[in-house]
């Protein structure tokens, strides 16, 4: 049988149809098209795609019982390692992991794994959420609680798979919503928000007992938390204050953080103001400053506030940003003004103190830095100014600092992530910690893939 | 859902509302502040803690309408219970024995004045509070401002109750009068706060002001409520709310406090509640 070189193209809405709205962008695979794009994998025996997965899923094997249309199969192979595929299959760079080292690579297109992935876990939440589906029986009860800090990614991966070892769990969420930045940070057209909603629905049918509210470090501590009966504790706190360049003019009106900008939209729906009481500035000229992911998701949605022109800033070029390749397309498509090997020098404002400029300076690339990428340098004389009303900072943010500062004997890296190993095992007996809190920013899969090895170190820890 | 025990008014457009918060409540410090959300589609707004008690699990605090939150929660009853409350927030003030401290509070900053002056005082402090209300309808807690000073000072705007004239005019006399001031602490609105710094500067006599910039989250990720102190950023919610006044950058945090104020109306126009609290909100 001959090889299909092209791999089965995913529907999605149209650029000038979805930035109309807020709805998901990829449509996902019908049950014809996944068959098909799964029988284009060869089941190579290297299986380099396994490697290329941060959590190690069997990929092959799932794929090979999609094609059989077990379904079941292939979404219990998938859970054996990844207890959210319909979030990871949605934003994992997979274009980055697995489907980079896709054999196929070599005769067309790799095997659309996050794709495949995605379609298989929608399959299975459909099932799960009209019950049709009966939860594995978790194991014997142990008399045992784990307490979890923050709904994040780390958070909920790891409060699940407690869970399913037996032990009571009780996640803590400051916010009012669950979910943490797949709440607040990832917007809904990368990320539905019912997804979220029903995955912790789930975990609460599974015995994991949610509070909001709760900001641990504040009402109450870790020290706390252990003498109230609690055997360990895993801190999944995730992102904390967001950066700034640290450049005249960042703190004028309608210059925000990504942070900010986003949980307005996204947790407080801001979109629907005045109908919820979050206002967002909707500005005409956008600036976004920055080349990750959270940029490209600060200019899309800054379009899709009614925005006439956004420009994305980045003292780079194209191929050392961060972001995923399929968002910068998207961007692209949605009409996103890339002003690359530019950079920001001053925000200039008028007399009310509301942005109206952005003065920045061109770049060029000069020999690769620590970080691999090619370093920036700026181009003397070469300075200009575009006419803003808003502007959106998306470069990055330090850990969350609340339980550092609260935790007396809790070990903290100079830039104030918590010091934690493979494991997530910290200088303090019984308390874990993953996700970005431990590494830094990093993606959703990083910080599932951590809270799913602290889950098995509480467990050799409690059972020890 | 956390439930209002008790509810009344203040004064005009100012309310006491008390909450049952057992574990807020069993934390609170003087100087820190809650988040409230008061329905599903609320704002999550900062609200100072005006008084707490440990054994009953409650938290106290007043609030002058100003937005759509302050607005509903304003004509919430006993018994009505918020969607969220989140807290304690911020960092409590730091109090020590300075000797003598005047803590001094404009209108409804009042209200935060007094849990810090009873600590202070509780601390050995020698405490001369001034408080400043427009006029005497706006007079609230003076009664308990007594029992938390060694001395109290009112004045008015209008001069109808107490002495006629602003909280700066007070501290001037007392500055005048050659007592010994060892520290200061400033709580209302901005441009008091400024006006009390600018009069303590040239004395280089220390000021704490309690700054109440715009927030989101509260807990240190958005940097909505960043403020400029000695030229640096800092966020009000992590590094602050109390900061030395005289590194404030005052005109910046009042033109960031304005930064919704059209939306603001937009919100009060829908809010669709009792007609006249529309007016001159």
């Amino acid at each position: 049988m001959a090889v299909e070189k092209k791999a089965v193209p995913m529907r999605e809405q149209t650029a000038a149809d979805r930035i109309k709205n807020f709805n998901e962008v990829p449509l996902g695979y019908n049950e014809e098209e996944a068959i098909k794009e799964a029988s284009r994998c060869m089941q190579c025996a290297k299986k380099p795609c396994v490697e290329g997965c941060p959590v190690h899923i069997d990929i092959p094997a799932f794929i090979k019982a999609l094609k059989e249309k077990d379904f079941q199969k292939g979404i219990d192979i998938l859970h054996a390692n990844d207890s959210l595929p319909c979030i990871t299959g949605r934003v994992c760079p997979q274009e980055e992991q697995c489907q980079l080292v896709c054999v196929m690579k070599k005769l067309g297109d790799p095997i659309s794994i996050g794709r495949l992935e995605r379609f298989l876990a929608d399959w299975d939440l459909r099932n799960r959420a009209e019950n049709k589906n009966i939860h594995p029986a978790p194991a014997a009860r142990k008399n045992k609680k784990v307490a979890v800090v923050g709904s994040g990614p780390a958070g909920v991966t790891c409060a699940a798979e407690l869970a399913k070892k037996g032990y009571g769990v009780t996640v803590f969420e400051g916010y009012h919503k669950l979910g943490g930045v797949l709440v607040y940070g990832i917007p809904e057209f990368r990320l539905p928000k019912a997804i979220v909603e029903t995955e912790i629905r789930l975990m609460e049918e599974l015995g994991v007992k949610f509070v909001t509210n709760a900001l641990i470090g504040r009402a109450l501590t870790i020290e706390e938390l252990m003498k109230d009966g609690y055997s360990a504790v895993f801190v999944g706190a995730g992102a904390g204050l967001p950066n700034f360049m640290g450049i005249p003019g960042e703190n004028l009106n309608g210059v925000y953080s990504a942070n900010e900008f986003l949980t307005r939209v996204n947790l407080m729906k801001a979109y629907l103001f005045p109908e919820y009481d979050t206002p967002v500035k909707r500005g005409k000229n956008v600036a976004v400053v920055g080349g990750g992911n959270v940029a490209m998701d600060s200019a899309r949605t800054a379009l899709r506030l009614g925005a006439e022109h956004v420009y994305l800033i980045y003292r780079r070029s194209e191929k050392e940003m961060p972001a995923r390749e399929e968002e910068v397309i998207r961007a692209r498509e949605e009409g996103i003004d890339f002003r690359l090997l530019t950079n920001p020098l001053r925000y200039i404002g008028d007399a009310n103190g509301f942005v109206r400029q952005v003065e920045c300076i061109k770049m060029e690339l000069g020999a690769p830095d620590a970080s691999g990428r090619r370093s920036p340098a700026a181009m003397a004389g070469s300075e200009f100014t575009i006419d803003i009303d808003e502007a959106i900072v998306a470069i990055g943010n330090t850990p969350n600092p609340i339980i550092p500062r609260t935790t007396p004997g809790l070990k903290i890296k100079k830039r104030g992530e918590i010091e934690a190993d493979d494991d997530g095992r910290t200088s303090l007996p019984g308390v874990f910690a993953g996700g970005d809190i431990v590494t830094g920013a990093a993606t959703v899969i990083t910080a599932m893939g951590a809270g799913r090895k602290s889950a098995q170190a509480i467990d050799d820890y409690l059972t020890a | 859902m956390f439930k209002i025990l008790d509810t009344y008014e203040l004064g005009p457009k100012m309310h006491y509302v008390l909450m049952d918060a057992p574990l807020i409540g069993r934390k609170a410090q003087a100087g820190q502040f809650v988040i409230v959300r008061v329905s599903e589609k609320g704002e999550r707004v900062p609200l100072t803690i005006a008084d707490y008690d440990r054994v009953k699990g409650t938290v106290t605090l007043v609030f002058q309408e100003a937005g759509k939150t302050t607005c509903v929660l304003g004509a919430m009853k006993k018994g009505d219970s918020l969607h969220d409350l989140l807290g304690p927030q911020g960092n409590p003030t730091e109090i020590e024995n300075f000797g003598h401290a005047v803590v001094i509070g404009g209108g409804i900053g009042v209200a935060p004045v007094f849990p810090l002056a009873r600590a202070l005082k509780e601390k050995g402090n020698k405490v001369t509070s001034i408080i400043g209300y427009r006029s005497k309808d706006h007079i609230f807690w003076e009664d308990k401002m007594k029992a938390a000073s060694d001395k109290l000072i009112i004045a008015t705007n209008d001069g109808s109750y107490g002495t006629k004239g602003f909280v700066t005019d007070m501290l001037k006399g007392l500055m005048d009068s050659g007592e010994k001031i060892d520290i200061v602490y400033a709580i209302g609105p901005p441009v008091m706060m400024k006006a009390v710094c600018d009069m303590t500067r040239p004395a280089g006599l220390k000021t704490i002001v309690s700054l109440n910039s715009l927030m989101v989250c509260g807990m240190g990720m958005c940097g909505a409520c960043r403020v400029s102190v000695n030229d640096k950023t800092k966020f009000t919610c992590m590094d602050g709310p109390d900061f030395d006044g005289h590194q404030v950058d005052f005109a910046l945090l009042m033109k960031r406090l304005e930064t919704y104020k059209p939306e603001e109306c937009t919100c009060q126009g829908t809010a669709g509640s009792d007609p006249k609290r529309k007016n001159g909100v």
